[in-house]
């Protein structure tokens, strides 16, 4: 039976860090992710499978809590653009990094999506969450009120209020930057992808230059025909090693500094999204203000009721935002501090293997007589 | 090779120079390697005086330098057998090669070309990664992202290192190959007009024994005597035939079968080179990760 999400806040009964994407099914034009999660309790695993659908009811879910205070002030996770199969060239951009291959990198990062929600601090205690995760009928399939953060209307107003000068000098230098940053870490993720695809055609290439190479042995018996040929299969072999280690490059880079770059754009978008929205209760505000002050004396209190929630609520979205902000920057610092490392420590071991690999055929074409 | 016009401030004149210059010492060094042609005192004039008489009708490959060529080779061996299936299957044999060396040389185009984009992304990367650690607040990080800058751009020189290993070393290899065998499968059909004009030689010859005793019988003295003369003259243009195709057929089976060796013996040596640099870049990887390595675990 469909659960009821009521806007009661639980804990999550499983261990945040076990939660897994474990894979991907392609069935016709939809994709599935399976799902699992240790219970706390250590009783067992849960496994659920979820559509893009699900994923976008629990986003709206989290939008929606009107309730709870200062919500317009959370940097929200950033969910990745809908995976299509057979996805236009549209999509394919937008998907960057996440829409190569099999679906592999695009699954880490729904992953660490789910991880992001349950961690955080407000977000987690969202009873959806729990569903998400734990129910075995998927949640998205009914539909879900309008969410505040109506996108179409905000962007139509958007490059009026953007820049509208702040009053707290933390946040005005917070947006300065959040905007040069948003810029460098997109152009940084786009040129990345690049280079991947680059060296993706390369691999290509290889595989095309060895297969020709098999196809030059001769037939004949000719000793000096035999002997070329045996050359042609052993440098088939070297352009296969070659492939090899360019295959492994690629993976490499878009599995760990990819995947980050990727991340680290995404969430500087999300806290664009966010200094946006304060910049727009700012904007409502002053207008409360302006309206208290002109007011009639007939509707002066009722201007100034409006007014002081108004001012109540921005000063809790200023609040929780700051907070936002402290712990995205000390997140990001640790995602990315991670994210090169492994990156350098996964390079350095393809690297080592390669040079094992040619030296070992360098050897053997030395050897030949 | 063709002649060709260069600008002087051209940036890919400096690459065609270069592409050019490689090419010619490549052809050179093939010259002298060949032991008849290493003595033709023309090629020993090029390498050795200080001035060249000027080049006039200078075609590629000449049937009278060709057959030149061929005839240096000395004398005229009695028990070496023309096998014309020898000849057929090695024909077959090189038009196979030259669609299989055309393949392999259009390949290896396409992987020079995606090498030298790999570069110019590389580059741009670097670049991007600059800016985002100069925009960095956090010092660790903002050092990292900086260092992260230079491995890239040093990975970048490396893969323009690699992209001319592709090429000078293979790409231009297989070119000359084809090219080669262009050169080769010209000799076998040489050696086929060869064939043709002796047996022109001898249909004429008995052409005219035919007219010549026809003279005899109607008793025509004076056209006798140079009917006579032709006919002299035309048995010795079909014995220099003979000994002229009996020749090429020879020195091509000798060529061939030099020419399969150096062709085991220089890709042999290619390939070698072309594989001690890939392991140079491997180990001069190693030594860029490990560097970054200590910078990347410093962010806290």
């Amino acid at each position: 039976m469909m659960e009821e999400v009521n806007e009661v806040t639980s804990t999550l009964s499983v261990d945040i860090q076990s939660i897994k994407v474990t894979e991907v099914v392609k069935d016709g034009h939809t994709l599935t992710f399976l799902i699992e999660s240790e219970k706390l309790s250590g009783t067992g695993v849960y496994h659920v499978d979820r559509t893009y659908d699900d994923f976008e009811w629990l986003q709206q879910h989290l939008f929606s809590q009107e309730e709870v205070s200062g919500i317009q002030g959370v940097i929200f996770p950033p969910l990745p653009v809908k995976a299509q199969v057979n996805a236009s060239a549209k999509v394919i951009k937008q998907l960057g990094i996440l829409g190569l291959g099999e679906w592999q990198a695009y699954c880490k990062a729904m992953e660490t999506f789910v991880r992001q929600i349950a961690a955080h601090s407000i977000l987690g205690k969202n009873n959806a969450v729990e569903i998400f995760l734990t129910s075995s009928d998927p949640p998205g399939r009914h539909r879900v009120r309008k969410n505040i953060f109506n996108r179409l209307s905000q962007a139509m107003e958007g490059m009026r209020k953007e820049g509208h000068k702040d009053v707290d000098e933390f946040f005005q230098t917070e947006r300065d930057h959040n905007l040069v940053f948003t810029g460098c870490a997109k152009t940084a993720a786009e040129r990345f992808l690049d280079v991947v695809q680059t060296e993706q055609k390369i691999a290509v290439a290889c595989g095309n230059f060895s297969t020709a190479l098999r196809l030059c042995v001769e037939q004949g018996e000719d000793p000096d025909e035999l002997d070329f040929s045996k050359v042609c299969v052993k440098l088939s072999e070297v352009f296969e090693s070659i492939q090899k280690n360019v295959t492994s490059v690629a993976e490499n880079n878009v599995s760990t500094l990819g995947l980050g770059l990727d991340l680290e754009s995404r969430y500087q978008e999300a806290e664009k999204e966010m200094l946006y929205r304060r910049t727009c209760k700012l904007v409502e505000l002053e207008t409360t203000r302006r309206n208290a002050e002109k007011a009639k004396p007939v509707k002066k209190a009722a201007m100034e009721e409006v007014k002081k929630a108004a001012e109540t609520e921005f000063d809790h979205i200023s609040g929780v935002a700051k907070e936002e902000i402290a712990r995205l920057q000390a997140a990001r610092v640790k995602m990315l501090q991670q994210a090169l490392v492994q990156w350098c420590e996964k390079q350095l071991l393809t690297a080592k293997e390669s040079a094992d690999q040619f030296n070992q055929h360098l050897q053997a074409f030395r050897g030949m007589a | 090779m063709t002649k060709m016009k260069v600008g002087k401030e051209d940036q890919s004149s400096n690459e065609f120079v270069e592409k050019r210059r490689s090419a010619l010492e490549r052809y050179l060094m093939r010259t002298v390697k060949h032991p008849i042609l290493l003595k033709d005192p023309d090629v020993l004039q090029f390498l050795e005086s200080s001035e060249l008489p000027r080049a006039v009708s200078t075609q590629a490959l000449s049937s009278a330098g060709l057959l030149r060529m061929v005839n240096k080779a000395r004398g005229r061996q009695q028990d070496d057998h023309q096998d014309e299936r020898w000849f057929e299957e090695k024909q077959q044999h090189f038009e196979n090669l030259d669609v299989q060396l055309r393949k392999l040389h259009a390949s290896v185009e396409s992987l020079v070309c995606h090498r030298k984009e790999l570069s110019v992304n590389t580059a741009q990367f670097a670049k991007s990664a600059a800016m985002l650690g100069n925009s960095e607040d956090h010092t660790a990080l903002s050092r990292a992202l900086s260092q992260l800058a230079e491995v890239e751009e040093k990975i970048d020189q490396l893969h323009q290192d690699q992209a001319n290993g592709d090429f000078y070393l293979f790409s231009e290899l297989l070119g000359d190959y084809v090219r080669l065998i262009i050169a080769v499968k010209g000799v076998f059909d040489h050696r086929i007009k060869t064939w043709q004009k002796w047996q022109d030689s001898q249909m004429l010859l008995q052409k005219k024994r035919e007219a010549e005793a026809k003279m005899q019988f109607n008793n025509k003295p004076d056209k006798l005597q140079q009917a006579k003369d032709e006919i002299k003259e035309l048995e010795g243009k079909v014995e220099q035939g003979e000994r002229d195709f009996e020749q090429i057929s020879k020195t091509i089976r000798k060529e061939v079968s030099r020419f399969e060796k150096e062709r085991v013996t220089d890709f042999k040596a290619i390939i070698i080179k072309y594989l001690e640099s890939l392991v140079q870049t491997q180990q001069q990887l190693i030594k860029y990760w490990d560097a970054f390595l200590p910078e990347a675990k410093a962010i806290s």
